[in-house]
């Protein structure tokens, strides 16, 4: 007995469409927080028309086969815009896997007597879904590191705020690894903010730089040469006792650079510098008078 | 030919560079600013770069060359108003302008020439005293 | 682009500038190239007397580019690793030029044929 493999399941586009949307609905892990039934029937009823219109009988068998590039297309835009939507691997995958249930469901109902034909279709329809399956995945994975690149970006935006902290003088702490393009955007960032605000003293504090190596350093000793040739002071702090501890045992030279343990301490050099002084008035309430 | 003008403020000469400098143009600056510096007896020189977009090894070379020259015909110089793109461009080119000052703009160079040219004339008058 | 004089490096940081302001580099990217531009410039009209120079945007990928061929006619570099030494120069400069360029730009390279010229390649990437 021949079948006519695309034909039956075109005929029975009904029955797969209704016992596919079903297995979704059932699945535990339909989110409809992230999705509303209907927009869940648009996008099954695209897939399922795009797929029953490029399958035929002979390029059921090889999944690779070009006709199928415009299932490949929607299957790709579903998955990035799941990725985007924050679907999990597995909710994006039970979507597809949930269609193959429903087609070999609906070839079991029809082909009730012929177990050598019906094991070769299920074969073959496992192979084109596994397929499926693994474009979604990469689709999926791509639109996740997209959104992990545009969080790098912003993240080193934000991570970069230069902070007035007094007339004159710029304080700008530093909160994760340092690098060659991070510390471009705070080299950046830091002698824009100084010529904006014409401040003399710019204090860079390193606490939440975790480890500095030679690289690093390398990276504090540029940014402060730059901030000296535009015509002001950098001031950097924040050096915790183990950090100390590294640079001297690599034996990277700061003797040119001006170094303070804590933001406080820079501030109040930064103070006398500027010739300011902070003392107490005579209500006990701390007040700082120009010197 | 064309040249930057020099202009005399009280002790000190200011040059405020305007355009992209082709290398005659700045060998000729350094010449007539050493010239300058001789015939006025200046004190102090500030030289204003904020127009200029690019500063290479060469222009970097003559700014050194002026603070130099004019060092040993005891004049100070400071260069003002150094774009920050610049700043980061001479670093990583690995220049560092050794022998000129460096302020933000015209106003805090100005202070800082008379700060340093008065420290000068105080610390020859302690000389002068007993001390 | 020819540049045979002096006068004609302004000229050509200006076409530079253009291109690079046509793919949307950064101000910093822009003064970074525009300088290593300058520095091989005025090496191929000190060494050289002048000789040409391609300018062409280049796309990898996302990424945009410039690439900038210096060419000339020159009598070479003998040794090109000692040339991109730091304070090395045959001529009386400063001796960072070449090495300076290099830091500079995101790709480098540099052929010569002692008494034939010398080809230098430079990109710039956009963001890089």
């Amino acid at each position: 007995m021949k079948v006519d493999v695309s034909k039956l399941l075109r005929k029975k586009k009904k029955e797969i469409f209704e016992s596919w949307l079903n297995n979704q609905l059932v699945d535990e892990t339909l989110r409809e927080d992230l999705i509303s039934n209907e927009e869940m029937r648009e996008q099954s009823n695209a897939l399922l028309d795009t797929l029953l219109n490029s399958i035929s009988n002979t390029n059921i068998a090889e999944p690779s086969s070009p006709e199928f590039e415009s299932v490949n297309e929607i299957l790709q835009g579903l998955s990035i815009s799941r990725a985007r939507q924050g679907f999990s691997p597995r909710e994006t995958g039970a979507f597809i896997y949930s269609l193959k249930d429903a087609i070999i469901h609906v070839l079991q109902l029809e082909i009730p007597n012929d177990p050598v034909l019906l094991y070769e279709l299920m074969l073959k329809i496992s192979r084109l879904f596994d397929r499926f399956g693994v474009v979604t995945f990469e689709t999926f994975i791509q639109g996740r590191e997209e959104v992990i690149l545009r969080q790098t970006s912003e993240i080193t935006e934000i991570s970069t705020p230069v902070i007035r902290v007094w007339d004159g003088i710029l304080a700008l702490p530093i909160i994760g690894t340092l690098d060659s393009s991070r510390t471009q955007v705070v080299m950046e960032a830091l002698l824009q903010e100084i010529v904006e605000t014409s401040s003399s003293i710019a204090i860079l504090d390193i606490s939440g730089v975790p480890a500095v190596d030679s690289l690093v350093a390398q990276h504090l000793i540029k940014t402060v040469a730059a901030t000296r040739l535009m015509g002001a002071e950098c001031i950097i702090s924040g050096i915790r006792p183990e950090i100390a501890q590294t640079i001297v045992h690599l034996g990277i030279d700061l003797s040119k650079i001006m170094t303070k343990s804590s933001l406080a301490s820079a501030l109040k050099y930064s103070f006398s510098l500027l010739q300011l002084e902070v003392r107490k008035t005579q209500k006990e309430k701390t007040n700082i008078i120009h010197g | 030919m064309d040249r930057i003008p020099i202009l005399r403020m009280g002790q000190f000469l200011l040059v405020t560079i305007q355009i992209d400098l082709y290398d005659r143009l700045a060998v000729n600056l350094e010449s007539d600013l050493v010239q300058m510096v001789s015939k006025t007896g200046a004190r102090g020189v500030l030289i204003d770069i904020s127009a200029l977009t690019i500063v290479d090894s060469f222009m970097g070379r003559i700014l050194g060359n002026i603070g130099n020259m004019s060092k040993i015909m005891d004049a100070e110089t400071v260069v003002v108003g150094m774009q920050p793109a610049v700043a980061i461009t001479l670093i990583e080119l690995g220049l560092e302008l050794q022998g000129v000052s460096t302020a933000l703009n015209v106003e805090k160079g100005m202070l800082y020439l008379q700060e340093k040219i008065g420290n000068q004339i105080e610390a020859a008058d302690d000389e002068d005293g007993v001390e | 682009m020819k540049i045979e004089r002096e006068q004609d490096v302004v000229p050509f940081r200006n076409r530079v500038k253009e291109f690079a302001v046509k793919i949307g580099m950064s101000l910093v990217n822009q003064t970074k190239l525009i300088t290593a531009a300058s520095e091989l410039v005025r090496n191929m009209l000190k060494y050289a007397n002048g000789g040409s120079v391609i300018i062409e945007i280049i796309n990898q990928g996302r990424d945009n580019g410039i690439r900038l061929i210096f060419d000339d006619k020159g009598p070479g570099i003998k040794d090109i690793p000692l040339a991109l030494k730091d304070g090395f120069s045959t001529g009386k400069s400063l001796g960072i030029g070449l090495p300076g360029a290099r830091r500079l730009v995101s790709e480098f390279d540099i052929k010569s044929v002692e008494g034939k010229g010398t080809v230098v390649t430079i990109i710039k990437w956009k963001n890089g």
